[in-house]
């Protein structure tokens, strides 16, 4: 087997605060492999964002990547320089984000925005890039693109705005795709829309994606893997069918019972007892233990490492202890951070 | 934009006279009556031409020299506007430029460089240009410098302000995801969305330039006196205020217009680009 795509190993960044240190990401190990969806789930302050950033290296002060390494196509881009870094960013990977309001330049029209990644990138310029911008529209399903072109981000709606940041994203044809939380900023009808396209970009253009999201239903539906977040370190890793059917982890299990079924009436939803640990005082042991409905004596002392339960499936939790085959992935030994 | 502008009354009304001014300051050498530094030993302190004794050749009357008042207004124009464009431009870059730089690279540059704007914050403005004035007596770069050497500090602050708030947008965050350099985010995606305030600051400062040159030059340490100047021109005419009212009134009232018009019209851009007011 071919060299993943991408390969994210034991990942820290931490970020400096008055209170101290804050580990957003901890230890993430994940691997995409070319024209594959990975979606990394988990809910609003587990380190989803700050991972997708982190690979990017568009990490700010007060945050800082502390370890790890980011191998994409077998070079670890945190080795790279500056310049090497921008080349690789919108050319090689690119990002859609969440709010394509804030993130459309409110001074420039569609075209110029377009057009300034083409000419960053060296693919176009002048009136070769015009028409670039003109079919790279088309493409996303943007009715009169010709005209669309002089407009500026609030003129459009909602959808058309996400639509014009994925003809950006996809502009100078990039292998890795990383979408921030496409749909959040949208209502449902368009959520289903923009997800259509993005499965359809993937499929004509090989795409491998990065997708994060809160929303299981999309995770189903869209991706072929998936990997829960929670509180800044991946507790599961497994193909998307697997994951929905029989999750391993207490905490998976407990997000989809949260999620009313189709249907099913019958099926309560339950959910999660407690809430989110302070990421700056953590407990000692696992980080889900306070709240999990399953905890040992023995969760509560170390960080439970990543299990390998085969065919790709991977637990961080104590119950997979003595049913594993060997401990796994990044971090194996569940040690804490380095910030 | 523009269309808001002009909707505003009171703002196109001050557009106007801003307008009529430059023409007037560039037009002068064809449109003044006479050289501004002509003198008529015939027609001292003449009368303008409405009064009983005026004299119609000189419309605004004539100095103690018998100079033509008018042609010394329209050429005195060439000078506040010339000085006042120079100094705002001047403040503008430098303020600009170290408070983009400061905002979006914050550090230890941030910390010198704001420590030094509130130690200049704390001079009062005009008294600090008269010491410098005093010192180097009239003449033209030092009264450029002497207006600038504060001035930017506004721009400074309103720039550095808006830089700290715009590099943490998401359009920034985006820009470096497309590979965009440190040069191109500063220049071409946040200093568009910085300008409106500053063309408003500026042309607010260019009010409070034109009278402080109209001070300096009445204190004689402006603008050197072979130069026409509004200021001096007050100064001059105050020892006659009450024979020949003319000769000190018509360019203190030429300072008022101005002044009052930039800032009106200054005004009136203020709300134009304020995103609220559009509807």
């Amino acid at each position: 087997m071919a060299a993943p795509l991408l390969e994210v190993r034991d990942l820290n960044t931490c970020f400096s605060t008055y209170r101290g240190q804050l580990r957003a990401v901890d230890g993430v190990g994940l691997t995409i492999e070319r024209g594959e969806t990975l979606a990394l789930v988990g809910e609003s302050g587990c380190g989803k964002s700050v991972t997708a950033l982190s690979i990017m290296r568009l990490i700010r002060r007060p945050g800082r990547i502390v370890r790890g390494e980011v191998l994409f196509a077998g070079e670890d881009l945190l080795r790279k320089s500056g310049g090497e870094m921008r080349r690789i960013r919108g050319g090689r990977i690119a990002m859609v984000f969440q709010d394509p309001l804030s993130t459309l330049n409110p001074t420039f029209s569609v075209e110029n925005q377009i057009v300034e990644s083409l000419r960053i990138h060296r693919v176009a310029r002048g009136k070769e890039a015009r028409e670039r911008s003109v079919q790279l529209l088309e493409a996303m399903g943007i009715p009169a693109a010709r005209e669309r072109l002089r407009s500026y981000p609030h003129e459009l709606s909602g959808g058309m705005r996400q639509r014009v940041m994925l003809a950006i994203a996809v502009s100078c044809e990039p292998e890795l795709l990383i979408a921030d939380e496409p749909t959040t900023a949208l209502d449902v009808t368009l959520q289903a829309q923009i997800l259509d396209l993005l499965g359809q970009i993937k499929e004509e253009r090989g795409l491998a994606t990065l997708l994060i999201t809160h929303d299981l239903g999309i995770v189903s539906q869209f991706s072929d893997r998936a990997a829960v977040m929670y509180a800044g370190q991946v507790v599961e890793e497994a193909p998307v069918a697997e994951l929905m059917e029989d999750p391993l982890h207490p905490y998976t299990a407990g997000l989809l019972r949260c999620v009313p079924r189709l249907g099913r009436p019958d099926v309560p939803i339950r959910p999660i007892e407690g809430s989110v640990p302070d990421m700056i005082a953590l407990p000692p042991g696992c980080r889900f233990a306070p709240r999990c409905p399953e905890v040992m004596e023995h969760c509560r002392e170390a960080v439970p490492p990543l299990y390998d339960r085969g065919g790709r499936r991977m637990v961080r939790c104590y119950i997979y202890r003595q049913r594993s085959f060997r401990q796994s992935g990044a971090n194996p030994t569940g040690r804490p951070g380095a910030c | 934009m523009l269309k808001l502008l002009l909707g505003n009354r009171v703002a196109a009304v001050a557009g106007l006279v801003v307008v009529a001014f430059v023409m007037l300051a560039i037009l002068a050498p064809i449109l003044a009556p006479y050289d501004p530094n002509e003198q008529h030993p015939e027609a001292i302190r003449a009368a303008p031409f409405w009064q009983a004794d005026g004299e119609s050749r000189f419309l605004l009357g004539s100095d103690s020299l018998g100079r033509d008042l008018l042609s010394r207004i329209m050429y005195g124009a060439r000078i506040s506007i010339l000085l006042g464009v120079v100094v705002v431009l001047l403040t503008l870059l430098v303020g600009t430029g170290l408070g983009m730089l400061a905002g979006y690279f914050r550090g230890a540059f941030d910390a010198v460089m704001s420590r030094i704007v509130d130690t200049l914050l704390a001079f009062p403005f005009l008294i600090f240009a008269l010491a410098i004035m005093a010192a180097t007596g009239p003449n033209l770069v030092a009264l450029v410098l002497a207006l600038a050497f504060k001035g930017w500090v506004d721009f400074y602050r309103v720039a550095r302000a808006d830089v700290l708030a715009a590099r943490e947008a998401d359009y920034v965050t985006a820009a470096r995801g497309v590979g965009a350099s440190t040069a191109h985010i500063l220049f071409s995606e946040i200093l568009p969305n910085i300008v409106p305030p500053l063309i408003v600051l500026a042309a607010l400062r260019m009010a409070i330039i034109i009278i402080a040159e109209a001070s300096l030059s009445f204190l004689g340490i402006g603008v050197p006196p072979s130069i026409p100047a509004w200021g001096t021109m007050v100064a001059d005419g105050r020892a006659d205020i009450a024979g020949a009212w003319w000769i000190a009134t018509f360019p203190g009232l030429a300072i008022l217009a101005l002044v009052l018009a930039v800032n009106l019209f200054g005004e009136g851009l203020r709300d134009a680009l304020d995103p609220r007011m559009r509807q």
